[in-house]
């Protein structure tokens, strides 16, 4: 397991560098399209080949990267901001209606997958990379807020909690100073596994052509551009998915491998 | 069981409401006009006004809502302005495509995943074990529309068993399940691995059990009491974990329908989306939405049959 956390870090690492990178530096310029060598497989000038306008993948995969870790970075951002204190608020109020009501309203957005969110807000206010992350991360929400409940409960029963009601603090100040300190691990390790989650969401709107929109590059985008090209050009797809499932890959490896070392004992919702 | 059936009944009831709540809210009001929406900027008048009252957007909102309500409930969800179809017309024709492809990839993911989270749990730490959750970590990293293009790419256009896309009617039902294979394989796949993790681990959190030990200090085998004792109990998480994949192949779905360019309901919301056709996207959303929280409620209730504890503590 050590090997996979190893091999998951340094897949994320390389991803993250590859994003930064191509603020400062892109091996070409992805703006100007060169028509007269469109489609050309991986060469010395091209280390990843060049699409159906003759851009540079290798700088479209860069630029790529910025958008996908963008979108899930934000979108797990929205997720655990609001779903850890509203799963909190629910287990200091354990039983009562008001958890009642927040875990119902969890039950509710459940039943919109992002794919269903995303199409509701394009439908009404157009396609674009920042409706695809308040998709996701509304999806995001109620997957923190049951994490954060179910793992706040128990610790209510503790000593270290009791003493510090015996001390006179509010119930908000025993979550944030006591309860969150003690499941932020399990927080980290699912904010990861959503992190993976998240890329993929991004790349299937961008894809369908729900998130970003063009000159933005996206995985997902050029997916979607290589698919009636993969007779003819097969590099065109067969690269940008090859590196989400990297990406994903790199970042479940990490996940798990974080869970080990964080905790043996606590138990991640993959699912 | 009749309490909880009840209680489960009330909450669905509520999760109906509060989500009509939403997508009304969406579709409805956050336009302001969604007549003048849907027709864009070089509307004529008089072709506004026809739409503002077909769509009855010169009544009050809560009237509105009551119209959208009662419409979906007597199966009326209302005419579809591009179309100038009945929107449940539009949806009969398609559902027959999105359905069977979601069930198809439902029954291939379950087939895949039984055998697989089974034999990994019985050779734990085995080499079996290693190579299938080797697969199963590769499985949920694969982007399903991606494996789609691929499948394309190996079966259609290499080897030419499949067609590439397109559906060929259920007058010849043979023709039409060659025609959802490949998508259905694209879709289950991802799904079958997190499905056989499911299983593993389900498994496995069984055979620690003490009522296993009895089992095997009668003088069952290893694989006996797997078999009649472990297997059953392990099965309950399983079967959430299939009934949220039913909801999720239907969504996931619209994608992979995108891809082998199947007319299903995916094509028909894409279609409503950039032909701006609100009517439309307002009442096949509300069916999705629908559709995962009825079956969330069968989920729930199967589950409490199987599980009596869950009775008791709900």
């Amino acid at each position: 397991m050590k090997l996979g956390f190893s091999i998951g870090a340094a897949l994320s690492l390389t991803f993250v560098t590859l994003a930064a990178l191509s603020f400062v530096w892109t091996p070409s310029d992805i703006e100007t399209l060169d028509i007269a060598n469109k489609l050309q497989t991986p060469s010395a000038d091209h280390l990843l080949g060049t699409d159906h306008f003759g851009r540079d993948i290798l700088s479209m995969i860069m630029m790529g990267a910025r958008t996908s870790i963008a979108v899930a970075v934000v979108a797990v951002g929205i997720g655990m901001a609001v779903g850890i204190p509203l799963g909190l608020w629910a287990a200091a109020r354990s039983g009562s209606l008001l958890d009642e009501v927040i875990m119902r309203g969890n039950d509710l957005v459940f039943a919109f997958p992002s794919l269903v969110i995303a199409i509701l807000i394009t439908a009404v206010f157009g396609p674009s990379a920042v409706n695809a992350i308040i998709a996701i991360g509304i999806f995001n929400i109620p997957v923190f807020a049951r994490l954060a409940r179910g793992a706040a409960l128990p610790l209510w029963e503790r000593d270290f909690i009791l003493a510090a009601r015996v001390c006179g603090k509010s119930s908000a100040r025993i979550s944030a100073e006591h309860i969150l300190p003690n499941i932020m691990n399990l927080m980290i390790v699912q904010g990861t596994i959503q992190f993976s989650l998240g890329i993929l969401a991004e790349a299937a709107l961008s894809y369908i052509g729900l998130g970003a929109q063009p000159p933005t590059a996206s995985w997902g985008r050029m997916l979607a551009d290589a698919q009636t090209l993969t007779a003819i050009a097969p590099h065109t797809a067969l690269i940008p998915g090859g590196t989400i499932v990297l990406m994903v890959l790199g970042l479940n490896l990490l996940g798990d491998g974080l869970r080990d070392r964080l905790d043996p004992r606590i138990r991640v919702d993959r699912t | 069981m009749i309490r909880y059936t009840l209680r489960r009944l009330i909450s669905l009831l509520l999760s109906l409401l509060a989500a009509s709540i939403i997508i009304f809210a969406v579709i409805e009001v956050i336009p302001g006009d969604p007549a003048a929406f849907m027709l864009g900027v070089n509307a004529r008048e008089d072709t506004l006004a026809a739409l503002r009252d077909q769509m009855g957007l010169n009544d009050p909102l809560p009237i509105r809502y009551l119209a959208w309500v009662g419409g979906l409930l007597t199966g009326d969800l209302g005419t579809s302005w591009t179309y100038k179809t009945p929107v449940a017309d539009l949806v009969s024709d398609r559902i027959w495509v999105s359905l069977p492809l979601a069930l198809y990839a439902l029954t291939l993911s379950t087939l895949i995943a039984f055998p697989a989270g089974i034999i990994a749990a019985a050779r734990r730490g085995g080499p079996a074990d290693l190579g299938i959750m080797g697969a199963t970590q590769l499985g949920v990293a694969i982007p399903n529309f991606w494996f789609a293009m691929i499948l394309v790419l190996i079966f259609a256009i290499n080897l030419r068993w499949f067609s590439a896309g397109g559906f060929a009617g259920w007058d010849d039902p043979l023709a039409a399940l060659k025609s959802l294979t490949l998508p259905a394989i694209a879709l289950a796949l991802p799904q079958a691995a997190i499905l056989a993790r499911v299983m593993r681990s389900s498994l496995l959190d069984m055979l620690g059990e003490d009522f296993i030990r009895t089992a095997r200090a009668k003088g069952l085998s290893r694989r006996q009491a797997l078999w009649r004792h472990a297997l059953r109990n392990a099965l309950i998480p399983v079967l959430t974990i299939i009934g949220l994949q039913f909801s999720f192949l239907l969504a996931g779905g619209i994608i992979i329908e995108q891809v082998f360019f199947l007319p299903g309901l995916g094509r028909l919301i894409f279609q409503a989306i950039s032909a701006r056709d609100l009517i439309v996207v307002e009442s096949v959303v509300m069916l999705l939405v629908f559709t995962v929280i009825i079956v969330n409620f069968a989920v729930d209730l199967a589950y409490a049959a199987v599980d009596p504890r869950l009775r008791r503590r709900a």
